[in-house]
């Protein structure tokens, strides 16, 4: 995958996008918003200095491509996410599944979601093919968990990822029963919901996701929509990918490639 | 940890809605059910439901004090309750909760004055000091008591009822469209689970009834009406009919279907819901009240009186377990099962002492009861005797045997 266009804006304050349009000059009104503690908090603390190019989320459209014929099951990516946003124990914004698959019987786990690796495992059926697939929030277009929200702490920003305001949030869990694809959770830790938001405090200027970073297969490419030469966007444009239960017309973000009937 | 068969998506293995959840429905349920009542007489001119009128309307003000309780209960973050009613989403199903409640919350309160105007003014002036000022104050500053103004309280009341009753349908049937409207969930997403929920909620609104007239009449030493008694049944028996129909229709269509979703729902039924829906929910809460209704309905007649009572009474409280087990098997087994359509969890089990746990279940399902008291003590549920019964079709005075006796 390439790098971010070259021009790209050191740090800016964007892990709130909904106050990303504030005027640039207004510097002092928001370095009073930043030092209230939250926004400074979340985007590691260089709002305040920062006076850089401003980050456009108007200029972009982020989507999420998922090679599962490359996947070796290492675990890496759902480490670096637990590394990369403090997930609590026993929860997961990322993880990967196994498939174990005959024509007559198939079989699936996720120990621990794959943050260890696979341990070798025997099957009482003889498995014809096998896989990884990992998963993640799909950010999707039409979003059940941002209909269902009651208070609209959950919303989709404009370059399209799906996010929550853990300050809005009243903890209520509906978004959690309404995501079909078991992405979100309710953390002990804050006691509101949270999900995978692509490492939308490292996209805003100019990083991968930390899964995208690290994966050593290059199984998770993340790219911008908006970009004509992107190679996600020229995959998905051009090949033939799916995305997960295509039947409820959530209409994800994250696409796969090489994935079998047996993944939902 | 929950143990898991099958594999369920890393994060599905956690209940999110848990005891509250369930109570949410159940006592909301009861608003609605015991308001379905108020207006079979006010509304529809039930005569066998006088004796019961006041207190079903009375019952449905006291739970649905309560019924926003559990889920304040329930949230992560019960301080920002209040965002649902200042700053709403309209896209979500919850959303509405606030409007539908408070405007219902006001459609009761009015009735429930109108029911007691004349009452609290005669109170007014039959007392003095702290006593008299206090139901001055509710009479809200209107004396009159002439023959009048007692006919424009009627028709009130009627006109109360006939926006209330649609309220109080809306207002559950909008929790059933809460689960209902939840596509990701193949045991919630039904057109029919508003339906269900509310059939279900006219059962248990009327066998709590049941239930509260007979014990209050036993401890005021009142004369228990039969022909009550038997038209309560009689309307039980219809509602836990369409209400088990309509249960059974949506597990039999899925059935038959052999839709992608049965593969997963058949073994959450017999496996995990075993106990609670086959057992509880099919054969002790809806078929033995099936058949002690069946014998009241049919064999009404020939019974004898103590007879009537006890079968009504024995099927009233299986159907409060009934719509409980109901109430439990959608909201937590809709959780047992993963999205993954691979995997179930293990039983969810609550804990007697935690926020969300049994003892404040207890407690949440005790209280409407404790503020029933407390209007009883204030605004007598039994109308004195000798005063103006209020009849809703105006033209004929209150018929001397439908009238409790003192
Ligand atoms: S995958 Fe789930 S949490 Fe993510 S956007 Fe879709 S519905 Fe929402
Ligand atoms: S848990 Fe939070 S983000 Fe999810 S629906 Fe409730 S208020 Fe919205």
């Amino acid at each position: 995958m390439d790098e971010m266009p070259k021009g790209n804006p050191p740090p800016e304050p964007a892990a709130q996008p909904a106050q990303a349009e504030v005027s640039r000059r207004d510097f002092l009104a928001r370095a009073l918003r930043a030092s209230g503690g939250a926004f400074a908090l979340l985007a590691g603390g260089g709002a305040i200095a920062s006076d850089g190019e401003r980050y456009d989320w108007e200029a972009h459209r982020w989507a999420y491509l998922i090679d599962t014929e490359k996947c070796i099951g290492c675990g890496s990516c759902v480490r670096a996410c637990k590394a990369e946003n403090g997930v609590p124990d026993g929860y997961f914004r990322t993880w990967v599944e196994r498939y174990l698959i005959s024509p007559e019987a198939s079989h699936v786990d996720s120990p621990n979601g794959g943050m260890d690796g696979f341990p070798p495992l025997q099957t009482a059926f003889e498995p014809t093919k096998s896989f990884f697939v990992p998963k993640l929030c799909n950010h999707c277009k039409e979003t059940p968990c941002v209909q269902v929200c009651p208070v609209g702490a959950s919303y989709r920003t404009k370059d399209g990822v799906v996010l929550v305001d853990g300050k809005r949030c009243i903890g209520c869990g509906y978004c959690v029963q309404a995501c079909p694809y078991g992405s979100r959770f309710i953390s002990p830790e804050t006691h509101t919901a949270e999900k995978c938001t692509w490492c939308y405090h490292r996209i805003t200027k100019g990083l991968k996701p930390a899964c995208v970073e690290v994966c050593p297969t290059a199984t998770r490419q993340f790219g911008d929509m908006k970009r004509e030469d992107d190679p996600v966007r020229l995959a998905i444009a051009h090949g033939r990918v799916v995305v997960l239960q295509a039947n409820l017309l959530t209409e994800p973000q994250a696409y796969y490639l090489g994935i079998d009937m047996e993944v939902r | 940890m929950p143990e898991i068969t099958g594999y369920a998506f890393p994060n599905d293995i956690h209940v999110h809605w848990s005891l509250m959840i369930v109570m949410y429905p159940y006592i909301t349920g009861f608003v609605a059910g015991s308001f379905i009542v108020t207006a079979l007489y006010h509304l529809f001119g039930k005569n066998e439901f006088q004796p019961v009128a006041r207190l079903s309307l009375a019952a449905s003000f006291c739970f649905l004090l309560v019924a926003g309780l559990p889920l304040q209960l329930h949230l992560g973050h019960p301080e920002r309750g209040l965002f649902v009613m200042i700053t709403p989403n309209f896209t979500s199903a919850m959303a509405g909760f606030g409007i539908l409640y408070s405007f219902y919350l006001m459609i009761v309160m009015l009735e429930v004055w109108f029911v007691w105007r004349g009452e609290i003014i005669q109170t007014a002036r039959r007392s003095r000091g702290l006593k008299r000022a206090f139901y001055a104050a509710l009479a809200l500053g209107t004396y009159d008591t002439s023959p009048q103004a007692l006919e424009i309280d009627h028709r009130a009341v009627k006109v109360l009822s006939a926006i209330g009753l649609p309220s109080a349908c809306m207002l559950h049937g909008y929790v059933g469209f809460i689960f209902g409207g939840i596509k990701a969930n193949p045991w919630w997403s039904t057109p029919l689970m508003p339906v269900i929920f509310l059939c279900s909620a006219a059962v248990s609104g009327i066998a709590l009834l049941i239930l509260v007239y007979q014990v209050t009449a036993k401890l005021g030493r009142r004369v228990i009406q039969a022909d009550t008694v038997s038209a309560m049944a009689r309307w039980l028996w219809f509602f836990l009919i369409i209400t088990v129909t309509l249960e059974l229709l949506e597990i039999i269509m899925l059935a038959y279907e052999n839709s992608e979703e049965w593969h997963i729902i058949s073994p959450l039924l017999t496996t995990r819901l075993q106990f609670s829906f086959i057992s509880m929910q099919m054969i002790i809460g809806s078929l033995i009240p099936f058949i002690l209704l069946f014998i009241v309905t049919v064999m009404n007649r020939y019974l004898h009186e103590k007879v009537r009572n006890t079968l009504t009474v024995m099927a009233s409280l299986l159907l409060l377990l009934q719509v409980f087990s109901m109430r439990w098997n959608v909201v937590i087994g809709g959780q047992l099962l993963s999205k993954s359509f691979r995997g179930l969890r293990s039983a969810y089990e609550p804990h007697l002492f935690e926020r969300e746990g049994i003892l404040v279940a207890i407690v949440l399902f005790v209280l409407p009861f404790v503020i029933l008291y407390v209007f009883d003590r204030l605004l007598p549920i039994e109308a004195p005797p000798g005063a103006h019964a209020p009849d809703p079709h105006g033209d004929a005075p209150p018929a001397a045997g439908v009238s409790p006796a003192a």
